[in-house]
């Protein structure tokens, strides 16, 4: 304190400096926002809306609402910048510039993705209020007939026991291969993860192309749910063999060493070491997996052909899907069945929904971790 | 070299070399897991190799012309990809436009900008839109995104129509808007397609910028510099390995997206350079809308070869975008 002394005594202009001095071994907030940044916002924000809405509206012959936004945002976008250079340097500028194009481009998306998924829902959820759109299939009925007739029960069990399939075949594949990828290892496992991630943004269509040239036309087998399901098993086996190796190498590689050190093989490691501790990482990796699969048209096009009837057998016959009804509706351009697309469409939105949720809750509670 | 190498073989001095025989469980555990690993390999390959032995029959009736040909009129006997691969390239690179910047955007939000809390909120927000089935954007961009749409690209045809690209086939002075000129465009499709793609290439990002190594950034941090400054001296320099895989990706699902494009374009098979413009094909679509008539034959094989145009193409991209990838990331386990 009395080495400070001085510097209280002595003129306003170096307190300040000793204050600015004293402050330096505080640690810089990096996250906490200033008046000075709040207002500056704010006021950019609304001098270039106001700007904007005499010029946009009122004086050019401009319309819409998109238009109106993008240039709201570039005007905002220069404001700022003129703003915080009347009293800022220039990494300053720099730096409110970088935030303000970055948080705009993030919320650009977040509202389009909320948009897309409110849009669907606002469509699609006057047929969801009636039970028979879960209990009845679509025999019989007409497209034009009251929402009361008919529903989607053949599309929900077909798309229930493609999906189901798929997992079967697809969930041992896929984490084998993720352990071979990150447990084994060695060159040819590089080669396989170059594939993998290749296969990943494979176009769904060419496995739906690929099971048509297989099981259809070499092996004879009728267009059905099960030539369905192994389309879509194909298109979910990189994405589980992917996730799943993520989540088997944040495991930690001590525990490994461990689990070798106490003398257990590499594969009683790998079951009761490795696998248990990145149980929520692989129900991630699946729950994902299934999350996309529910919703792919394009295989299920190509290899099951749409039936308006209930049909529980994978083997023979056509099978409906969620996805190919969806579709169906939409071109057949009847106001009454695009109606139920969009029903169909909010069910499959809730499938995808509700697969978050539980990966939430997973990600939130990381049980597993002691069996 | 063999004088050399003698007296160290019997150098007692050095370190005894270690050979370890995997348990007989292990020799199981470690065949059977190289066993899948190699059934992945068959069977992208085997993907390849059936829809190329259908490019023979094809190749054989058409003859070359078969990829320099626009039409696809079976009855004429003129069948051909040419305008179904431009228009395929011509959609993804309108989608790469747009979902580029954004999803590096977001990737930087996400990882520099977020809260702490609301990081895995966001996070799975981007899974999320990943897992959006595309026939849901494809309606989307149908009935909301085209309506918006129009009017950007009257506007761009307005006042850019002396770049080729964005001329479009009527007078956009004139009163009466035609809008049938502007709807079901590469432009539209474009978008749409953009919404599938931004997730892919964000997530990859995401992955990346986060594995920046926290000692440079507090390094440019203490050294005074802003955010901005962390993020454009460390951050992108580490993650440019992830933007350009991540993109590469995005650019292979552009590619291969089927019912979006189906939906969002009204089928014409010609190549239409203009992207503001009603009408095109990509491959995807092609095989999609006309897989339902096909029957037996060369017209089937001729869609399957098509497929196959589509699998080259996808393949190409995404092994060269994951080689990318791969190499950018760092390779080793976690450790405690």
């Amino acid at each position: 304190m009395t080495t400070t002394a001085p510097a209280r005594h002595a003129s306003n202009r170096s307190s300040v400096a000793a204050d600015r001095f004293e402050g330096a071994d505080q640690p810089r907030r990096l996250g906490k926002t200033t008046l000075d940044d709040r207002l500056s916002l704010a006021g950019a924000a609304f001098g270039s809306a106001s700007l904007v809405w005499v010029l946009y509206y009122q004086m050019l012959p401009f319309a819409g609402v998109l238009g109106f936004l993008v240039c709201w945002y570039l005007a905002f976008l220069g404001f700022y910048v003129l703003l915080t250079a009347m009293s800022h340097p220039v990494p300053l500028v720099l730096d409110r510039l970088a935030q303000a194009v970055i948080a705009g481009g993030a919320a650009v998306v977040g509202l389009a993705l909320v948009f897309t998924i409110l849009y669907t829902f606002v469509r699609g959820w006057r047929p969801l209020v009636h039970l028979n759109f879960y209990t009845k299939d679509m025999g019989g009925v007409q497209p034009s007939d009251s929402l009361k007739r008919g529903g989607v029960l053949h599309a929900i069990a077909g798309t229930g026991i493609e999906l189901g399939i798929a997992v079967a075949v697809s969930l041992p594949l896929g984490v084998v291969a993720a352990i071979y990828m990150s447990e084994v290892g060695g060159r040819f496992a590089k080669i396989v993860r170059t594939v993998v991630e290749a296969m990943t943004a494979l176009p769904d269509l060419i496995a739906g192309l690929f099971v048509y040239t297989t099981l259809i036309l070499a092996l004879g087998l009728q267009r059905s749910g099960l030539a369905a399901a192994v389309a879509l098993s194909i298109t979910m086996l990189p994405i589980i063999a992917r996730s799943a190796e993520l989540a088997l190498r944040v495991v930690p590689g001590g525990l490994r060493e461990a689990g070798v050190a106490l003398g257990a093989t590499q594969w009683r490691t790998v079951w009761q070491v490795v696998l248990p501790t990145a149980a929520p990482g692989l129900a991630t990796a699946l729950i994902l997996a299934i999350a996309r699969a529910a919703g792919e048209t394009a295989p299920l096009l190509i290899a099951n052909g749409d039936s308006q009837y209930l049909n529980l057998n994978p083997t023979s016959n056509p099978m409906n899907s969620l996805p190919l009804f969806v579709y169906k509706a939409f071109k057949s351009g009847d106001p009454g069945y695009i109606q139920r697309g969009f029903g169909a469409a909010s069910l499959l939105l809730v499938l995808v929904l509700s697969a978050f949720v539980i990966l939430r809750l997973i990600a939130r509670n990381p049980s597993g971790r002691s069996r | 070299m063999t004088a050399t190498a003698l007296p160290v073989s019997h150098n007692d001095d050095g370190p005894r070399r270690i050979r370890t025989l995997p348990h007989p469980t292990d020799r199981i555990f470690r065949g059977v897991s190289r066993g899948v690993g190699a059934l992945v390999l068959v069977l992208t390959g085997a993907i390849g190799l059936f829809l190329a032995v259908q490019l023979i029959p094809v190749v054989h009736h058409y003859g070359f012309k078969y990829f320099t040909t626009q039409e696809w009129d079976v009855e004429g006997n003129r069948v051909g990809v040419a305008a179904a691969i431009f228009g395929s390239v011509e959609v993804a690179l309108v989608a790469l436009m747009v979902a580029f910047p954004l999803a590096l955007t977001t990737a930087l939000f996400i990882t520099e900008y977020a809260p702490r809390r609301l990081k895995p909120l966001f996070v799975s927000m981007v899974d999320l839109m990943a897992a959006v089935p595309s026939i849901v954007y494809g309606l989307w961009g149908f009935y909301i995104l085209q309506g918006q749409g129009l009017n950007v690209a009257r506007w761009l045809a307005e006042w850019f129509s002396f770049i080729p690209l964005f001329k479009v086939d009527s007078d956009p002075h004139s009163a009466p808007f035609l809008k049938p000129q502007f709807t079901e465009s590469a432009f539209i499709a474009g978008l749409v397609v953009a919404m599938m793609v931004i997730p892919l290439a964000c997530a990859v990002m995401r992955g990346v910028f986060d594995q920046a190594p926290a000692g440079e950034r507090e390094a440019a941090l203490a050294l005074g510099s802003t955010r901005w400054g962390v993020i454009q001296a460390v951050v992108l320099p580490f993650g440019r390995g992830g933007i350009i895989g991540g993109t590469m990706l995005g650019l292979g699902r552009a590619l291969g997206e089927t019912v979006a494009v189906l939906i969002t374009l009204s089928q014409i098979d010609k190549i239409n350079p203009h992207v503001l413009q009603n009408g095109g094909v990509t491959v995807s679509s092609l095989i999609a809308d006309h897989f339902g008539d096909a029957n037996r034959g060369v017209q089937l094989e001729a869609l399957l070869a098509a497929g196959f145009v589509l699998f080259a193409m996808t393949l190409f991209v995404n092994t060269i975008a994951g080689i990318i990838v791969t190499r950018s990331r760092s390779g080793a386990t976690t450790e405690i």
